[in-house]
């Protein structure tokens, strides 16, 4: 399959999670559409980690190299480990702010604002 | 590598500490013999004894620029904590951990001023950004608080995905994640099904998203717009540490990454699809300059005045990504030091204070002499007034702008701006010296705190006399 496939499904999924931070009001949803942009991010970097040996091919310098594009592959676990740290520290803010007001609702987030 | 990994092994060493140390006063000292560690590793590394050899096969690099940041970062944290650690204790009850997420977002630093590779760069952000989410939100009654640390989080997180689109894109593009660009490897790209042109397109998106992505984190102009909730809300002490030292070491991050691989996608050298970045980057400095030192005329709060200056002097040292020359990098290094000590200082006065407002401040010339003294020459310095660190900071960043040849304009508008902002900071000094009023502080100030500060105001004059005292340090 052409590498533009894997570019517009990434791209599609990425504005998917935009959107929904940018509109959605609840902060679960928010970081589940975060969690979106960064899959898709994952998405690409194995599409084009694939795609390396391809391009490698005719590059003389590079085609000896057995693994040529792994590196893109290590870098999803890497976001992988990243995301879920940040998640944990995510979820531990929400439920502090829910002992406190009884809701996630970031429209509540406008005490900053005066 | 000295800092990297001896800032981990002292952050869990004083995570130890808060189990088997049942004295909560002597986490501050503890903190404080850490961080000499720490400035001395990292010195006996600029001087080539590193402690640890390990192959990163290329992923860090460590240049002369790196470490001497490195050195200005820890040498401000010591003094920061030094002179604030009191005040750090007193955010809540879990007081070694507040250290410890410090320590760990020095580790942050240290990479960031070290990667070499897309990855690090990504790795030291975040190891940057999650512990500053915890300390953002540790006051953990406090609505102000808790709303801060949630804002912070969900745009540092939307930043990190902006940031991991962009290296996908380049890795797509170059097919490698170091920053030095490998542009041999592109033209083959062709294999894939992909023209040359979409190769270049899709590293220049790349670039642009890793742009805002960075913009986000040091809040350069359309992107700023969480900076001043979130240092609002957060306790002013971890406020100190954001606007400074954190902030500064996202420019040196930016400067790196734009250093290695702006040529490649500006219209210099692309003609059939390029950026330029000089014009994007002017348009950027001319935003923040405005934002920021507009919006800080019309604030009530000094703490929230100081969020916008925060964003106005990054302002200033967006100048050094507009040039992009030796002057700008030498430019840097003086501007980190002159605006995070300035900052430091200002803040650890601040937090004495009972009243965030500028009517909190009248009468602090009588009441408390020495406080008002050295909080003058601390907002002195960040005006840019000649004598005072802040002034060659500026004049550097202004010096390198004029050394491109192009874009005057832009030079003279932040001169402008840079009177503007002398209006906000005064406003705190009228306030101290010729408004009536007892100002009122939490507690009386203890001799060490007041010495600290004249000390901390002798380094800023020493450096606004001798600016070239740095640089030598730097070069030699």
């Amino acid at each position: 399959m052409p590498i533009q496939y894997y570019i517009a499904l990434s791209a599609t999924l990425f504005c998917i999670g935009i959107v929904g931070v940018l509109t959605r009001r609840n902060a679960i949803v928010i970081f589940m559409c975060i969690e979106l942009m960064l899959n898709a991010v994952n998405l690409l970097l194995v599409a084009f980690s694939k795609m390396q040996p391809v391009a490698a091919a005719t590059n003389t310098a590079a085609r000896n190299a057995a693994n040529v594009g792994i590196d893109g592959q290590i870098f999803v676990f890497f976001i992988m480990v990243v995301a879920a740290a940040e998640v944990s520290v995510g979820l531990a803010i929400i439920v502090m702010m829910y002992r406190n007001t009884h809701s996630v609702d970031v429209n509540f987030l406008n005490r900053l604002k005066n | 590598m000295n800092a990297i990994i001896l800032s981990v092994i002292i952050g869990v060493v004083m995570m130890f500490c808060s189990v088997f140390v049942p004295n909560k006063n002597s986490y501050r000292h503890i903190a404080s013999i850490g961080l000499v560690l720490l400035l001395a590793g990292n010195i006996a590394e600029m001087h080539g004894f590193s402690l640890f050899h390990i192959n990163t096969k290329g992923m860090l690099s460590y240049d002369n620029f790196g470490l001497f940041f490195n050195t200005i970062a820890i040498a401000s944290t010591l003094i920061y904590v030094l002179l604030s650690g009191r005040d750090i204790q007193k955010i809540g009850t879990y007081v070694a951990e507040y250290f410890v997420l410090i320590f760990f977002v020095l580790c942050g630093i240290a990479i960031l001023s070290s990667y070499n590779n897309l990855l690090m760069l990504f790795l030291g952000i975040e190891i940057l950004s999650i512990p500053l989410y915890i300390l953002t939100g540790s006051d953990k009654r406090n609505m102000m608080s808790n709303e801060a640390a949630l804002k912070y989080l969900l745009m540092g997180s939307f930043s990190t995905g902006l940031m991991l689109m962009g290296i996908a894109l380049i890795y797509g593009a170059t097919g490698s994640f170091n920053i030095e660009v490998i542009h041999a490897a592109s033209p083959q790209q062709g294999a894939n099904g992909m023209s040359e042109l979409s190769v270049s397109f899709l590293e220049i998106m790349g670039m642009l998203l890793l742009m805002v992505s960075i913009g986000f984190k040091v809040s350069a102009a359309p992107f700023h717009f969480w900076t001043p909730d979130v240092y609002d809300g957060a306790p002013a002490v971890i406020t100190s540490f954001m606007a400074t030292i954190v902030k500064v070491a996202g420019f040196i991050a930016f400067i790196k990454l734009f250093d290695a691989r702006m040529l490649g996608t500006s219209v210099e050298t692309n003609k059939l699809i390029g950026v330029d970045w000089k014009l994007l980057f002017a348009i950027i400095i001319i935003c923040t300059l405005l934002v920021g030192n507009v919006t800080a005329v019309f604030q009530q709060s000094v703490k929230r005045m100081l969020a916008y200056s925060s964003i106005a002097q990054a302002g200033f040292m967006l100048f050094a990504l507009f040039s992009m020359n030796d002057v700008a990098k030498e430019g840097i290094l003086v501007y980190s030091v002159a605006y995070s000590l300035a900052t430091i200082g200002i803040f650890a006065i601040l937090v004495k204070m009972k009243d965030f407002t500028f009517e909190g401040y009248n009468g602090l010339g009588k009441t408390q002499p020495v406080l008002a003294f050295t909080n003058t020459i601390f907002l002195l310095s960040l005006a840019g007034i000649p004598l005072t660190a802040g002034f060659f900071a500026k004049f550097f960043m202004l010096e390198s702008a004029i050394k491109t040849g192009t874009y005057l304009w832009l030079v003279i508008a932040a001169v402008v701006f840079a009177a503007i902002s002398v209006y906000y900071y005064f406003r705190v000094i009228q306030a101290m010296y010729f408004k009536a009023g007892d100002a009122a502080v939490v507690e009386a100030p203890t001799m060490s705190f007041k010495i600290g500060l004249l000390l901390l105001a002798a380094i800023i004059i020493y450096f606004g006399i001798f600016p070239q005292a740095l640089l030598s340090w730097f070069y030699f």
